[in-house]
């Protein structure tokens, strides 16, 4: 019946355009009409009226003994000439590559000025149009030197706040298994509390950074676009990984899809963390200490507490926890190495949405285990642990300064 | 590193005695050229060596159409006539321009002029001459021509009283005596007045007083400064005849023992104090030149906007001796510079 139905409308279907017409030849009009465009655009439109449109975003700042280096990069629509550059109303001699910098090019401008630790200086970039482009450096410290023992530093840092918190809390796996299921319902929604709290100040975070950046690559947006991202693909991956359960039949594989779900979400979140550490250290915004240290442990811990909460009817191997333990608090070794070497608002933006969406993704699976008997999430004892994994977070996060 | 290179430069420029003009083209300095600061700096902890521009780069001065050098010693005495009485009269054409001009290396500045310079045309006449200025507007802007000094109100080049405004494409003439000697200005009167002013319409106007004053190595600067990204909240760029660091690259050359005199004015709008100070030396202060006895000796003065001064001063030693304004951040934001003397 098939071929009889295509053989009888032969008529029709020569009369028909092929199907690779139809889609290129609105490609080939569309590349005609922007092509006509640019070549004619100049003399059927006016040229914009006014001066040129100078920005420039900084996007590193790097200081060396008698000399400060700026990294600049052109995030609007017309080219930049620094012609002069002021430190604190001196001018100074200065270095760098080409003379024009285009649409979002980079340069580097070393300037050579005996600059003072501790003190504020304010750069002010002088471009061939007379206008002026300050940027502030609030607290002149030398950055650190890139090499081994530098990377080692924030490799321990990494440990310290990432894996040995997360670690640690997940040491109340068997007092969780000896509770009452009320009770367990009741850290589930801890967890809940806990990582709610956690996306806010990791979205408030992630804007602040974002709104500070200029906006080439998409400023405060790019945390929401991170944030959609993470949330989209480990959606997608929680699929992927239910269907393979669903083959497997194994009732025992749900939790621990549930604890793999949330230390990803977590170890998405930590990487966040650990760049924000990373670069408030090499910027000279953070003193290390123990009181940091001891901050972000109380804090995290309650990330490790999160993670074990589904695993209480379950018996994964001590090597499963150890790999439930790593991802979570390692991406913080990465983000501290990455923060302190080449931090760079808009990727944290990025990398710090991209943790929110994880974590609301991870709220979303948690959701249905808190359901009592009679099939409520929001029930007094879920609704009981939430407000705790809240308070608990708003409580420890006040010992951490960063 | 860039001090050395600035000092081996001058020992260079020294050579000879040619003028000025000649020395300005050939002199560049011997390292750091573009975006080449070199380790040398920073061995000595970076910058500490004073403020400079990115080292390499030059004003053109050609390109600007002059040279601050050769305003320092530009006197425009005017076209000479006699009156039947037998008064001379003294007549000049100052035509305004719009103009952009580089005010420190590789910054432009679209300023108006007059008669396409900044500072315009110093004026120079003698007590007593008759004078008039033909005033022609060739700028895109209304504008007037408000000289300090005695005169009728019709010839006081401000908005609404005499002439008025002169529109784009009109001329007037200005005429009145020269009186009283002394070191008066000249200044665009229209509104916004500070606006026209910071865009550059001022020049010096010097009446001689009618025995003349000492012969001596005669030398015009005007404090000014740009204000390049117009928020009229301070300037971008200070300097004396316009361009910044000007004369730390090609220092002010007068002679040992000959008496100097400056012709100091200050018109730096949007910061209300600017300052001179001299290294070791002092010099007699005439303000405004109006009586010919000094009120004091001194290496430091202080002038508010308008305000001028005659300095007289001999140097006893030769060598470079510094000038700038004693408000350090006018100094490090180009109003320094050097007297070379042989």
């Amino acid at each position: 019946m098939e071929s009889h139905s295509a053989t009888s409308r032969p008529a029709l279907g020569s009369k028909r355009l092929p199907t690779w017409l139809l889609g290129g030849l609105p490609l080939a009009l569309i590349v005609v009409a922007l092509g006509a465009f640019a070549l004619l655009g100049d003399q059927t439109l006016p040229e914009r009226t006014g001066p040129p449109l100078e920005e420039l975003a900084v996007e590193q700042t790097i200081l060396r003994p008698g000399s400060i280096e700026i990294a600049v990069r052109n995030t609007g629509p017309d080219a930049v000439e620094v012609a002069q550059v002021a430190v604190n109303d001196q001018f100074v001699d200065f270095a760098a590559g080409a003379r024009e910098i285009g649409r979002l090019e980079a340069q580097t401008l070393t300037l050579d000025y005996p600059w003072q630790e501790g003190s504020p200086y304010n750069v002010s970039l002088l471009t061939s149009a007379g206008g002026t482009i300050e940027h502030e450096i609030p607290l002149a410290v030398a950055t650190p030197e890139p090499d081994g023992g530098f990377y080692g530093l924030m490799a321990l840092l990494g440990v310290y706040v990432g894996v040995i918190p997360v670690a640690l809390g997940m040491l109340l796996l068997p007092f969780l298994r000896r509770i009452d299921p009320g009770w367990v319902r009741f850290f589930l929604a801890l967890t809940v509390g806990l990582l709610g709290y956690l996306a806010l100040d990791g979205l408030l975070e992630g804007l602040e950074i974002g709104q500070g950046s200029a906006g080439a690559f998409g400023g405060a947006g790019l945390v929401l676009l991170g944030a959609g991202l993470a949330y989209l693909l480990l959606t997608a991956l929680d699929r992927f990984m239910a269907a393979k359960r669903e083959r497997a039949a194994s009732a025992g594989a749900s939790a621990f899809r549930l604890s793999l779900m949330i230390a990803i979400g977590i170890g998405l979140h930590n990487l966040g963390e650990g760049l924000a550490i990373g670069s408030a250290y090499a910027i000279g915004s953070l003193a290390l200490g123990a009181f940091l240290v001891i901050g972000f442990a109380l804090h995290n811990t309650t990330e490790g507490l999160a993670i074990v909460a589904p695993l209480t009817d379950d018996r994964p191997s001590l090597g499963r926890l150890a790999l439930l333990g790593l991802i979570a608090g390692a991406p913080a070794i990465l983000g501290a190495v990455i923060g302190a070497a080449a931090f760079n608002a808009e990727l944290a933006a990025l990398l710090i949405g991209v943790g929110v969406g994880a974590i609301v993704q991870v709220i979303q699976q948690i959701a249905p285990t808190l359901r009592d008997s009679l099939g409520r999430i929001l029930q007094p004892l879920s609704v009981g642990g939430i407000l705790t994994g809240i308070a608990i977070m708003y409580t420890t996060g006040l010992l951490v300064t960063a | 590193m860039s001090t050395i290179s600035r000092r081996s430069m001058l020992a260079g420029g020294g050579a000879g005695l040619a003028g000025l003009s000649l020395l300005g083209g050939s002199r560049a300095f011997g390292q750091g050229a573009e975006g080449g600061t070199s380790g040398g700096g920073m061995a000595h902890g970076g910058g500490a060596s004073g403020a400079m521009f990115q080292a390499g780069r030059r004003v053109d001065h050609t390109a600007n159409g002059f040279d601050p050098t050769e305003i320092l010693r530009d006197f425009d005495w005017g076209r000479t006539s006699r009156l039947p009485g037998g008064r001379v009269l003294r007549e000049w054409e100052i035509v305004a321009q719009d103009k952009e001009i580089e005010v420190s290396p590789g910054v432009r500045f679209p300023a108006w002029t007059f008669n396409g310079r900044v500072p315009g045309p110093t004026l120079r006449c003698r007590e007593g001459d008759a004078l008039r200025v033909r005033f022609v507007n060739a700028s895109e802007h209304p504008h007037t021509m408000h000289f300090h000094g005695i005169h009728t109100a019709a010839m006081d080049g401000v908005p609404d009283v005499g002439a008025g405004l002169i529109q784009p494409g009109d001329s007037f003439t200005y005429e009145f005596d020269a009186e009283p000697f002394g070191l008066h200005l000249y200044h665009c009167h229209a509104g916004p007045l500070a606006e026209h002013i910071a865009r550059g319409m001022y020049g010096t106007f010097i009446i001689d007083p009618k025995d003349g004053r000492e012969e001596a190595d005669e030398l015009m600067m005007m404090m000014n400064g740009f204000n390049t990204n117009f928020d009229a909240e301070g300037n971008q760029v200070y300097a004396v005849n316009t361009v910044a660091f000007h004369h730390m690259n090609e220092p002010v050359r007068i002679r040992r023992d000959e008496l100097v005199r400056v012709y100091l004015v200050n018109i730096l709008e949007y910061d209300p104090i600017n300052s001179f100070h001299l290294h070791g030396n002092f010099f007699d202060f005439f303000p405004t030149g109006t009586r010919l006895e000094p009120i004091e000796f001194t290496d430091t003065v202080m002038f508010g906007q308008g305000q001028r001064a005659v300095l007289e001063m001999r140097f006893k030693t030769p060598g470079l001796h510094m000038f700038h304004a004693h408000k350090s951040e006018f100094a490090d934001l180009g109003w320094m510079g050097f007297f070379e003397v042989t």
